[in-house]
């Protein structure tokens, strides 16, 4: 390392990395159920995807969570998302590009991707 | 990229209770389930709970697993890591909801800490700078080296209160400016690492959990006060501590943040390793010099200090790890973020290693002026088994004992002095009501008598002669002269020593003095040892109504001692006694006593 | 200078910074007691018995080290220092083997002196457990006696700062701590050069030299022995000072008296044997010269340096003159050319040296040292074994008249005289030499350049065609140094004098040992070497090529310097030593 820009970009790049390790309250939730049906249907490459994507865009705020049968197996893989203060958001049949859109979307730009969530999918 | 970590305590104290097997199993387990690319296991330093050892931390959840045994390992990856459903059965119990898991945070024994000189403990991969780094590890270096002017860094340590951490409370600040202002030249930064009374372990914590934390306040402290060598003086019982600092210095060497032109500033700073052989005295600056020169471990007298005249006698600044692991922080968030914790004269935090009668032993950083009743009653859980809180001692071999009267006291550096003890490096001994305190005294006075390196008169012979009148009182051979003669002996040791170490000895048979003149005097003159320690003045007694003549007891004596015929109470022969209680421990009636 | 104001007793006073509490009051006559205190090489602040109180500090503190500074309000005799001061006595008392009055050292014990000046009126009172102690009688020049050392360290600091040796020092730790060797080995098994420095610093009896006077009292009460003594040039120097005179007082013909009163049948002077050293060696220094031979050479004389040599730079045992010591020379002229002359048996001469010396009771038992077939010195006995001898017999050394050298082995030079101080060795050998190589006859001229009492001195000399360049280094620190820049070839010399003890022979670890009283504020090697100067001066005869009875001693016996029987009776050979 031969300048202090260059520390502090290191710094940047692993703060996304450990930031899962901050539970601090007041972050929003990112909770992906990882039960048999949802590892079946396809979550973990959606947990990778959100994992990745909010490390990329070093998101401070995001914690992301794994979670049991949520209790709606047919929707798998599905997703929570918890703000503080806010009513929860449930996107179910997600996709690792689908993930990608709600962090974007929702997640940085507080727009709720209403047409992954379950009130669209069950219309 | 990793969606779960799982922190595993790889600290000493759980390094002893299994965690290496812990880590084995879960990498072998989570390569069985091909989870090795989304989970990341790493060994962090110490949580702070050690009683509860093996310790492991689930994150993103912030599952507290506590006690975990390697057969636990399948349930947790198949339940928590694949699932997503968390083990109750081995959570902290104290973290266990209904619904959902409490944060640690929320738990008792954490909810009062405040920790900063542990900030990166159990959090981080000690042995990957690169985590130190995520967490602003080395910012303060690189503020400390661009915008700030070495007299603007010590001024900010000195704004900040800081006191050294080993025991004195000098005020850091202070001693980097001595230092600062002696002539350029040759200058050395040192760190104690010398941990060394009998139940601390925080700088052993810090150094197995944080090592980086200490290069990074070495090399600020090196720019501030013109140095560019240093030592750090860890001792050889800590060989993890050891072996993270060894990696720690290559990886910072290889990261050129120690080295020539560090951050391409200029400033070149590098440090080496010593390693002593575990002798207390070396704990003391000027021995801990001597020790590293390569000559027998012995304190030399003050003036100079060595701030003017210290390592191979040039100009060095000596600090303590746990002084060092708050450098950075002040340096990053200012002085007045560090003066804004503790009370008027002692700022910032204090870890303690609480040990003794108290159900959470273990690791607390808490505000200064934490109240003693706080630490003991509140984070440490209290003592076990409904006994009585009689005292804490404070300081180990070189402080004192605080009563149960003094409870309310807030802990700081002034405080424990002014009732008798000191800081000390913050051991923190809990005593019941069984608890001895002639005992008490006697157990510390024999380690300083260990531990004298025999130069000074005073300590050498001074303290042995102590001892042995202690031990006289605990035979109950003691004359109440011999209690006056001990008492000036010991204002004779405090004010002829060559070091602290002679001159704090006496310490903790002072303040017993003070405190429970009455138990001494019931030693003396009752010959009686009221908490039932002292072996010379207690006897074994059978209760004629409880016993029921099974002849366990007589069976278990190992001296023959015990007589009596079957279903006949039984009688001890007190002659013959050796009053090793196996008796006691076998009786299940209870019909045996101490009396 | 820069000075600072302090109070003493309430006493303003003006005195240099940087001094200590002790410098400062002793500047204006306050004296305060010390025990481990031994200047330059031991600034410990161990013992506690100089401490002194200083107004606003908690704890008392130690004079011998602490420095004043502005405005220091200083109180050497409250209440409070002279209570601790017996404290800390006592606390030593209560460790020490208390057998005063069998001991070596009663009368002139520093231990026992605090003790009288304090009034210690019960020395049980803090008694308890004794460390453990050794006692170790292996050496052939000492004994050690740990029950009555009270870690003062001044051996160990006179050992390793002096000596560079560092062969004893603090073992253990706490209340066990101990002084001993490595290992606590023997120290007959160590690399102990056997200088005895530590036994003139040591403050009581835990270090003294060997007794041999019961060896020399048999001899002299035996009638079939012809019992004769020599004494070495120091002697006539310090002897005195055993029975209370002056430093540097030259009590030869006294001396001399007592010997004779003692019944040794013949008392000789070791100075006709260094005349004898002198011309041997000069000899052997120009046939180096001449014919390429292994230079530079080093002088022999002293056995501690020799030691010294043999276990630690076995690399230089080459250089070193094969001249046998002047003690050694003596005694096997004595049984070989003297027993021819007087028709005695060598196996009934009895050859007694007083040697300022510890390392000469080693050298007598050398191997390649008894010319004759028998030992070619049977007892050396220290200064302070002398004197014991003198008041055993009831002497007062004072009182006695002055009586003269017997002939032939008592006739010496002034350049014999001189071998006692530093320097003293060159500067005889060069008295001979530049006669030798110019072949002029003149006054004996003092080389000034290699007198005086630092460790190392240097000088270039041109004598004929040649640039004699010498060095002359006492004390084996110093010896190591020199070495050093041979060894490395930053140094070139022809001839080298090395003495082991720091000022030489005046200062030998034999001497009288005098406290620290003394010995911090007086410089005993200057002192003493004054006198033998001062002797030299006043000598008739001044080279030693000149003494008529070395003249007959070739002439008559060996035939020609460096002759085949001077080598078989003057020479002698060295052997490689372990280090470990």
């Amino acid at each position: 390392m031969k300048s202090l820009a260059e520390l502090q970009a290191l710094r940047d790049s692993m703060k996304g990395k450990i930031g899962v390790r901050d539970d601090a309250e007041g972050n929003t939730r990112v909770v992906i159920g990882m039960a048999t049906c949802g590892i079946a249907a396809g979550a973990r490459p959606v947990l990778a995807a959100f994992t990745e994507e909010v490390a990329k865009r070093n998101l401070q705020n995001v914690t992301i969570a794994q979670t049991g049968c949520i209790g709606i197996c047919q929707y798998e893989p599905v997703v929570e998302v918890y703000e503080p203060g806010k009513e929860k958001v449930t996107y179910v049949k997600m996709t690792p590009e689908m993930a990608v859109k709600v962090v974007n979307d929702h997640l940085v730009n507080g727009n709720v991707v209403a047409e992954y969530t379950i009130g669209a999918k069950t219309k | 990229m990793y969606r779960s970590h799982v922190l595993v305590c790889g600290g000493t104290g759980c390094t002893s209770s299994g965690s290496e097997r812990i880590v084995e199993a879960l990498e072998r387990e989570l390569q069985e389930n091909k989870l090795t690319e989304e989970i990341k296991v790493i060994k962090t330093g110490c949580f702070g709970l050690c009683a509860l050892g093996p310790i492991m931390i689930i994150y993103p959840e912030g599952a507290f697993y506590s006690m975990v045994k390697p057969e636990d390992i399948p349930e947790i990856v198949s339940e928590h890591l694949l699932k997503g459903r968390i083990v109750t059965r081995l959570l902290y119990q104290e973290t266990v909801q209904e619904d959902t898991i409490k944060s640690l945070n929320h738990t008792q024994f954490y909810a009062k800490q405040k920790r900063v000189a542990l900030k990166n403990c159990g959090v981080i991969d000690p042995e990957n700078i690169n985590e130190y780094i995520g967490l602003d590890g080395y910012m303060a270096l690189g503020k400390a080296l661009t915008e700030m002017t070495p007299d603007q860094v010590i001024q900010t340590i000195k704004d900040s209160g800081l006191r050294g951490r080993g025991g004195g409370g000098f005020p850091t600040g202070v001693k980097w400016s001595f230092a600062a202002a002696q002539p350029a030249g040759q200058k050395y930064v040192c760190c104690n690492a010398d941990e060394g009374d009998p139940g601390a372990f925080m700088d052993r914590s810090v150094l197995e959990g944080d090592p980086h934390v200490v290069l990074e306040a070495m090399a600020i402290a090196g720019y501030a006060i013109g140095a560019n060598q240093g030592f750090i003086y860890v001792r050889a019982e800590y060989p993890i501590a050891v072996k993270r600092l060894e990696i720690a210095i290559g990886q910072a060497r290889e990261n050129g943040l120690l080295g020539k032109n560090i951050l391409g500033t200029g400033f070149d700073f590098d440090i080496e390793l010593r390693l002593g052989a575990g002798a207390f005295v070396c704990g003391e600056e000027t021995a801990l010099m001597t020790s590293i020169e390569g000559h027998r471990g012995e304190p030399r007298p003050r003036p100079p200090f060595p701030a003017v005249k210290g390592l191979f006698d040039r100009p060095t600044v000596l600090n303590n790890v746990e002084t060092c692991a708050n450098i950075p922080q002040i340096i990053l968030k200012g002085a007045d973020w560090f003066a804004s914790m503790g009370t008027e004269k002692s700022k910032g935090t204090k870890v303690f290693a609480l040990g003794g009668k108290i159900h959470n032993t273990g690791l607390v950083e808490v505000p200064m002026g934490t109240t003693l009743r706080e630490i003991v009653e509140e984070i440490g859980g209290g003592i076990p088994n409904g006994k009585k809180f009689k005292a804490a001692q404070t300081g180990g071999p070189s402080g004192g004992c605080i009563p149960a009267s003094l409870i309310d006291i807030p802990v700081d550096y002034d405080n424990l002095i002014s009732i008798g003890s000191m800081m000390g490096s913050g051991g923190l001994i809990v005593m019941d009501e069984d608890t001895c305190m002639v005992d008490i005294a006697k157990f510390f006075l024999e380690f300083t008598v260990d531990e004298s390196c025999g130069k000074c008169t005073p300590c050498r012979i001074g303290t042995k002669r102590l001892l042995e009148m202690l031990d006289k009182i605990t035979k109950g051979k003691g004359t109440m002269e011999d209690l006056d003669k001990m008492e000036e002996l010991c204002y004779h040791i405090k004010a002829n020593s060559l070091c602290g170490l002679g001159q704090s000895a006496p310490n903790p048979v002072l303040s017993t003095l003070k405190y429970f003149r009455d138990e001494y005097v019931a030693h003396i003159v009752d010959k009686k040892c009221p908490a039932g320690v002292c072996k010379a003045l207690l006897s074994y007694v059978i209760d004629r109504e409880k016993c029921k003549g099974c002849t366990l007891c007589a069976r278990a004596c190992p001296a023959d001692a015990i007589s009596g015929t079957v279903k006949q109470p039984h009688v001890i022969d007190p002659a013959k006694c050796l009053k090793c209680g196996a008796c006691m421990e076998k009786c299940k009636f209870g019909a045996i006593y101490k009396k | 200078m820069e000075m600072v104001n302090i109070e003493i007793n309430g006493m303003p006073l003006s005195v240099p910074a940087g001094s200590t509490i002790l410098e400062a009051a002793r500047m204006h006559g306050i004296e305060i007691p010390t025990l481990c205190f031994l200047k330059e090489i031991n600034e410990i602040g161990a013992c506690r018995i100089c401490v002194v109180e200083v107004v606003g500090m908690r704890n008392l503190v130690a004079a011998c080290v602490y420095p004043v500074a502005e405005g220091m309000e200083i109180l050497t005799n409250s209440k409070r220092v002279f209570a601790s001061r017996k404290t800390n006595l006592e606390l030593i008392l209560s460790t020490h083997n208390r057998s005063c009055l069998s001991c070596v050292r009663s009368g002139n014990c520093e231990l026992q002196k605090l003790c009288k000046d304090f009034r210690i009126y019960d020395e049980t009172l803090y008694d308890g457990e004794k460390p453990a102690s050794d006692y170790d009688d292996s050496a052939v020049h000492m004994v050690r006696d740990n029950s009555k050392c009270v870690l003062c360290r001044r051996c160990a600091a006179a050992c390793a700062k002096w000596q560079d040796v560092a062969i004893i020092g603090p073992n253990g730790r706490g209340f066990n701590t101990h002084i001993g060797t490595a290992f606590n080995q023997n120290l007959s098994d160590v690399a102990c050069v056997s200088c005895g420095q530590c036994i003139v610093v040591c403050p009581t009896g835990a270090l003294a030299e060997k007794d041999n006077t019961k060896d020399v009292w048999r001899a002299l009460g035996d009638p079939t022995k012809h019992v004769i003594v020599q004494t070495a040039p120091s002697i006539r120097v310090t002897l005195g000072e055993a029975f209370g005179m002056h430093i540097g007082t030259n009590v030869e013909g006294k001396m001399v008296a007592a010997l004779r009163r003692l019944g040794f049948d013949g008392v000789y002077d070791t100075d006709f044997a260094a005349d004898m050293t002198i011309v041997e060696e000069a000899n052997e220094l120009v046939e180096r010269i001449k014919n390429g031979g292994k230079l530079p050479m080093i002088t022999s004389c002293s056995p501690g340096w020799v030691k010294y040599c043999e276990h630690y730079y076995p690399e230089f045992t080459e250089n070193l003159s094969t001249c046998k010591s002047p003690q050694q020379m003596f005694g096997a002229l004595a049984k070989t050319w003297y027993a021819e002359k007087t028709g005695i048996d060598p196996k009934d001469i009895f050859v007694v040296g007083i040697m300022p010396c510890t390392a000469k009771k080693f050298e007598t038992k050398r191997e390649d040292e008894s010319a004759s077939g028998y030992p070619d010195v049977d007892v050396a006995l220290t200064t302070r074994e002398l004197a014991r001898m003198i008041e055993r017999a009831g002497m007062y050394l004072p009182k006695l008249p002055d009586e003269e050298f017997d002939a032939p082995l008592g006739t010496s030079t002034g350049a014999g005289v001189i071998f006692g101080a530093t320097g003293g060795v060159m500067e005889a050998a060069l008295r001979t030499a530049k006669e030798w190589i110019t072949g002029e006859n003149g006054e004996a001229v003092a080389f000034g350049e290699v007198r005086g009492t630092q460790g190392i001195k240097e000088a270039t000399y041109k004598i004929g065609d040649l640039e004699l360049n010498v060095c002359v280094a006492s004390g084996l620190k110093n010896a190591k140094k020199v070495l050093e820049s041979v060894k490395s070839g930053e140094k070139s010399y022809h001839f080298i004098e090395i003495m082991g003890c720091p000022g030489g022979c005046v200062n030998g670890g034999g001497q009288p040992v005098q406290p620290t009283a003394v010995r911090n504020f007086i410089d005993l090697k200057a002192r003493r070497a004054a006198a033998l100067y001062e002797n030299d001066e006043s000598k008739a005869i001044r080279k030693s090529h000149e003494n008529p009875v070395v003249k007959e001693v070739y002439e008559t016996y060996l035939g020609s310097y460096g002759s085949h029987k001077a080598h078989e009776i003057l020479h002698t050979s060295y052997k490689k030593r372990n280090r470990f």
